[in-house]
């Protein structure tokens, strides 16, 4: 199996978000980044998948130049080799993301042969715009199912079985011929984490870097321009304009009490707001 | 003139889902600022009763699909039927639930019409160009954005809307169509379906849950939280940090990437208040923090508190309820 994973570099938020002074961004400065949640289980996949079916996997971002740092801590669980989307000057809005990267796998199967899997996150933890697994798997002419928790093969390999929880509780299961696009979500598998020695590979490891620039729909995002190439005549958008906190409406917590001592005042808590009546 | 405003409604067992219904309030006063139709678009067959019941929630005119192959989830299909209709009408906007499957299938169309798409939008302005707030990180993060498109489509957030009944009730005209499917559009389809497993009550459904973080320490330290859980008739759950750790099931995880539950109480033990899981639990009626940090961020969300470990605190109360509910 040959497998591309799309991963996305999203800051460590922790417990309280902070923005840059123009509200463009989430303040990085004291925050650490990682590949958002579901598509890490997207690469522990591809590895796993690599090592009992055999054939090569690859990691593909776009993002700013920092997120070959996202790269080589996927090569470092055993991705074989990364491609990095390199752009400036902030976010790329998700049509012209999904038309950098159509492209940029035609370009690779051109190059290195066929993907039999396209794995994508459900949805980014940062932006969740929960589109670009499908833009890219149609612009390629691909089957695509979301939601993915669990996957297999047919005896033949010619395809794949993929696993979701369904609305209500239960599952529901569906079989897409290779090649196919998939998006993967936490639960998937449980990643794991880079070795010393891993590490110490993945610096070896090639990093083939695009330039792509700013994005083709501009600063403000209004209207395509001509030199947006990949989007094939589609409208960009939507456009970030300023980000803000919501306003939370709960009051301080009401402190019960300090260690065991607190347990009576708890029960009589949980006696008041009626949840230990039976 | 605007065209009018087509709201996909999903169903389940005859009845429009819940968030469906928070798509129709949303769009319902998008039409409003318009001056626009409110018009639905309803899959499956024998459909024709959740068409008849959104005349309640304000829908004049329901387009209903009545194909069997449309019966299960197949999102290509639902896409293409949703822009037979889209063609049809040639709708100002395009509004969805923001459920799972909302989603998938309005990227479809988004991606197969070569237009932009605005997931988890909780506030829509008209104008010129559409100005738009939509949730990122869960809603831990607002975003205004502008949607420069001849159709917008967008999903709608659930629960930025309460779904409520419109005050005149009437019965909307309801026209069948033909959606115009492509082979390409049935491949991504369900094979085979397996029932919930049904165990006691689960996390989702629980009206009482209690929470371990970093802080329960070990898989073992979970014993104390079962205990609790018990006396209360709730569910366990856990953090991001628990499942990553192997403490607990992924299906445990309350969070972003895990559940979002909505109990009238949470007990979060141990749990310093990431927003990756705060989004997760939030929802919840009460919540009680048990943890040694007073400074915490959970407490910020918490509305009662002890101070303490929770390996001692867990426990004492546990033998507390116990205590009361023995025989004098």
């Amino acid at each position: 199996m040959n497998i591309l994973v799309c991963v996305k570099r999203v800051p460590q938020t922790g417990g309280r978000i902070v923005l840059t002074a123009d509200g463009q961004a989430i303040d990085t400065k004291f925050l650490g980044h990682t590949i958002s949640p579901h598509e890490e289980c997207g690469v522990e996949e591809a590895v796993q998948i690599v090592e009992k079916e055999g054939g090569s996997s690859a990691v593909l971002t776009l993002g700013p130049a920092e997120a070959e740092e996202q790269l080589r801590d996927a090569m470092a669980i055993g991705i074989d080799r990364a491609i990095l989307l390199e752009t400036t000057g902030g976010e790329w809005d998700p049509v012209s993301t999904a038309g950098a990267i159509a492209e940029t796998v035609e370009a690779q199967e051109a190059a290195h042969g066929h993907f039999d899997l396209l794995f994508f996150g459900n949805e980014a933890a940062d932006t969740g715009d929960y589109q670009i697994g499908v833009r890219v798997a149609v612009a390629l002419g691909r089957p695509v199912i979301n939601g993915i928790k669990d996957i297999w093969f047919t005896d033949d390999r010619h395809a794949v079985l993929a696993r979701r929880e369904a609305p209500g509780g239960g599952w529901e299961t569906y079989e897409l011929p290779l090649p196919v696009v998939l998006g993967v979500k936490e639960g998937l598998n449980l990643p794991r984490y880079p070795s010393v020695p891993g590490r110490l590979r993945a610096k070896k490891k090639e990093v083939e870097r695009v330039a792509l620039g700013s994005s083709p729909s501009g600063a403000l995002g209004l209207g395509a321009g001509e030199d947006s190439a990949g989007l094939g005549g589609a409208v960009p958008g939507p456009t970030k304009l300023l980000l803000r906190l919501p306003q939370e409406e709960r009051s301080a917590a009401e402190v019960i009490g300090r260690g065991a001592e607190a347990a009576p005042a708890v029960v009589d808590m949980l006696e008041r707001i009626g949840v230990l009546a039976r | 003139m605007s065209g009018p405003v087509l709201a996909f409604i999903e169903h389940a067992g005859g009845e429009p889902d819940r968030l469906s219904l928070e798509a129709l309030a949303f769009a319902r006063s998008l039409v409003t600022k318009l001056g626009a139709a409110l018009e639905a678009v309803v899959l499956g067959s024998g459909v024709e009763g959740v068409a008849g019941q959104l005349g309640a929630h304000g829908v004049g005119a329901a387009h209903v699909a009545t194909d069997a192959r449309l019966d299960d989830f197949a999102p290509a299909a639902w896409g293409a039927a949703i822009r037979t209709i889209v063609a049809a009408r040639a709708p100002a906007a395009v509004v969805v639930a923001g459920s799972e499957r909302g989603n998938e299938v309005l990227a479809h169309v988004a991606a197969r019409l070569g237009l932009p798409m605005a997931a988890n939008v909780i506030e829509v302005t008209p104008g010129n160009s559409w100005r738009l707030v939509r949730q990122r990180w869960a809603g831990s993060l607002l975003e205004d954005a502008a949607l420069d498109a001849p159709i917008r489509l967008l999903s709608v957030a659930p629960h930025a809307v309460a779904a409520a009944p419109t005050a005149a009730t009437s019965v909307p005209t309801i026209s069948t169509f033909a959606p115009e499917l492509e082979p390409a559009d049935l491949v991504a389809r369900v094979v085979r379906r397996e029932p919930k497993a049904s165990a006691g009550v689960s996390l989702a459904d629980a009206k009482v849950v209690v929470g371990g973080g970093r802080g329960v320490g070990s898989a073992a330290g979970f014993a104390n939280l079962e205990a609790l859980a018990k006396e209360l008739g709730g569910a366990v759950g856990g953090s991001r940090v628990v499942t990553s750790l192997g403490w607990r099931p992924h299906s445990d995880q309350i969070g972003q990437t895990g559940l979002r539950i909505a109990p009238d109480l949470y007990i979060a033990c141990g749990i310093s208040g990431a927003i990756q899981h705060i989004v997760g639990c939030k929802a919840a009626k009460r919540i009680l923090a048990i943890n040694t940090d007073p400074d915490s961020p959970i407490m910020a969300v918490a509305d009662y508190a002890v101070i303490g470990d929770l390996g001692a605190v867990v426990p004492a109360i546990t033998a507390e309820i116990e205590r009361r509910r023995a025989p004098a």
